[in-house]
């Protein structure tokens, strides 16, 4: 008898999944507070893959500045919730102001960019990624809005009333941890967006964002209005890299333009294309492996050359690299459409044979 | 206003220093079949291009159900209720040939991102339609037994069936078809007439290129004749057949063509 095909199957898996979830964090805490923080940051990424996968995923325009509206997000929190401009929003009315600001800047790359395709939008796309950490790092003078490369610092943590997300607290016997907070609300938020994913994707909406990535003439030959759906594609996708943004300076407490530069786009397009493009799952795999297997080497890989060889012969931040362009290749080689690729992705990609 | 659908006049398209169509004029009565033919080469599908938005116009333009093309995207086309397939046939392959409909269902329809993310009761209850009428359109092409098929790896001739009613998705007033017996063997191509005729007595204007002379012939009821870009001939096929012009086109100078 198939296991999986059993009504209750289903509402058990479900269950372990939520179990395993809840646990999480304390499992990791158990570890090191550190693994906690490794978490939250995975959950950020597995939100901004989700967005860049809307355009490129779904609508098939690659693009490689999708930092920049990560960017856009983390500034507009920081400016409305810090000491720099003495304003201090509550994070639920920055994060949806947030979602909105990067979506315009979305529209504001979209625009000129809808005659392109392949190769020339990845690269106007990438040089708008770096327009923007370029003006983060300039915008200090004549009037200083950003604070230039240092950054801005002191932003205020998520906060309910009196309860804030990054202190220290003893409910019903368990420590919480400032991070173990932060998960759990970074986790809820986290469903919402896949809920909200798998809604567009499987709409009218999604269907033209299919449509225009299989053939843009017969899409637009059968009505759909080519420039509003891509123009759609880069405002949701980019309102997702708004919330993450915001995010990211609460739990942070502190952004300067560095932490925006081009090689993380890169990467979080290889989360999108490693975990398989246009499968909401697949980008949520590839999201945590990317996040967390370079975390693992650098516990692992030095300590382990002590003990095997009394000292460190490879940094670990080489064999990560080394790895990263090894698992690269292999991917090309054996699984071109990802870890879990999309039925749609995996015959496209089929076409040659 | 008279029983036309479409008219055409002085219409011209050059590319670079080749004009493509020049001074051509025409009108499509409602409830017609008309049929465009010519050599190859002779402008049938950049007269399509024209008309769908593709390609602008030099000189001259369009007129539909009252109101001018001129300056439309070829989606406002769409929407005005023009539909058309290619003569490349240009399917979303990797979709299935259900989902290939639902597209076309697009232009008909209004959810936009909020009721996709809300699933709103109105939202839910489209999506539903969209699904019901998708299929009842693959039952009136006769290929619903392939709704979860992968359109690219379906038979040929169903790919040119699933072309057809995922233009017909879009309730077109006018279905321009681009060379749909293209590749046919005789009994497809009987049903492929078949199925316009069952099409154009369900209220649709029908506008078909075709190289399928017997097609044209037997189920056009007016053709135009198109030769280096200029009409030269239109009326009944019993008629345009012996215009000497005609035979001359497609035997005389250039001699490639198919007998007329």
């Amino acid at each position: 008898m198939n296991l999986a095909a059993h009504p209750r199957a289903k509402w058990i898996g479900f269950a372990l999944v939520a179990l395993a979830l809840i646990g999480l964090p304390f499992a990791l805490a158990s570890v090191g507070t550190a693994w906690v923080r490794i978490g939250n940051l995975a959950i950020l990424f597995v939100f901004l893959s989700l967005g860049l996968n809307i355009v490129v995923g779904f609508a098939g325009l690659l693009d490689l500045g999708y930092i920049a509206f990560y960017a856009v997000g983390a500034y507009v929190y920081a400016l409305l919730a810090s000491p720099h401009f003495d304003l201090h929003l509550p994070f639920w009315v920055i994060l949806p102001i947030g979602s909105l600001v990067a979506c315009l800047f979305g529209v504001l790359l979209g625009a000129p960019t809808l005659k392109l395709r392949g190769d020339y939008l990845a690269i106007v796309t990438l040089g708008f990624g770096e327009i923007v950490r370029i003006f983060l790092n300039n915008l200090s003078q004549p009037v200083n809005i950003t604070n230039g490369p240092q950054g801005i610092s002191r932003i205020d943590p998520f906060s309910l009333g009196s309860f804030s997300f990054s202190k220290n607290e003893t409910i019903l016997g368990l420590a919480f941890s400032g991070p173990i907070k932060y998960y759990y609300i970074l986790l809820v938020i986290l469903l919402l967006a896949i809920v909200v994913n798998l809604r567009l994707q499987h709409s009218r909406i999604g269907r033209a964002w299919e449509a225009i990535r299989e053939d843009e003439t017969a899409a637009r030959a059968m009505g759909i209005d080519t420039t509003r759906i891509k123009l759609l594609a880069f405002a949701m996708g980019a309102s997702f890299g708004g919330i993450a943004g915001g995010m990211f300076a609460a739990i942070q407490g502190f952004i300067s333009p560095e932490s925006f530069v081009l090689v993380e786009s890169i990467m979080v397009l290889s989360m999108v294309v490693l975990g398989g493009m246009g499968n909401i799952w697949g980008v949520v795999l590839g999201a945590v492996l990317l996040s967390f297997v370079p975390e693992l080497l650098r516990y692992t890989v030095e300590p382990l050359q002590l003990y095997l060889f009394g000292r460190t012969f490879i940094e670990p931040e080489v064999i990560r690299m080394l790895l990263f362009g090894l698992a690269l290749v292999l991917m090309m080689l054996y699984r071109p459409a990802g870890l879990l690729p999309s039925a749609v992705r995996k015959r496209e990609l089929s076409k040659a044979k | 206003m008279s029983d036309a659908l479409l008219d055409c006049a002085g219409l011209d398209k050059r590319f670079g220093g080749v004009l493509a169509l020049s001074q051509v004029g025409f009108s499509i009565r409602r409830g017609e079949i008309y049929g465009l033919i010519g050599p190859n080469g002779a402008g049938k599908t950049t007269l399509f291009n024209a008309l769908t938005g593709i390609y602008p116009c030099d000189a001259g333009g369009f007129m539909f159900a009252g109101k001018t093309l001129a300056g439309l995207r070829p989606d406002q086309i769409a929407a005005r209720g023009i539909a058309r397939t290619f003569q490349n046939i240009r399917l979303f392959g990797n979709l299935s040939a259900l989902d290939n409909v639902m597209i076309g269902r697009h232009v008909r329809t209004h959810a936009g991102v909020f009721g996709a993310i809300l699933r709103t009761r109105a939202t839910l209850a489209e999506e539903a339609a969209i699904e019901r009428r998708a299929l009842e359109l693959l039952v009136y092409v006769g290929i619903a037994a392939r709704a979860n098929d992968v359109a690219r790896q379906l038979p040929y001739g169903d790919q040119r069936r699933l072309e057809i009613a995922r233009a017909l998705a879009t309730e077109p007033k006018l279905l321009a078809l681009d060379e749909p017996a293209a590749g046919m063997n005789a009994t497809e191509t009987l049903e492929l007439r078949k199925l316009l005729e069952r099409i154009r007595a369900d209220g649709t204007t029908i506008l078909l290129i075709e190289h399928d002379m017997k097609l044209v012939m037997g189920l056009c009821d007016r053709v135009l004749v198109l030769d280096y870009g200029k009409k030269i001939a239109e009326g009944p096929p019993r008629e345009v057949q012996r215009d000497p012009r005609v035979i001359a086109a497609y035997l005389g100078a250039a001699g490639e063509g198919e007998a007329a």
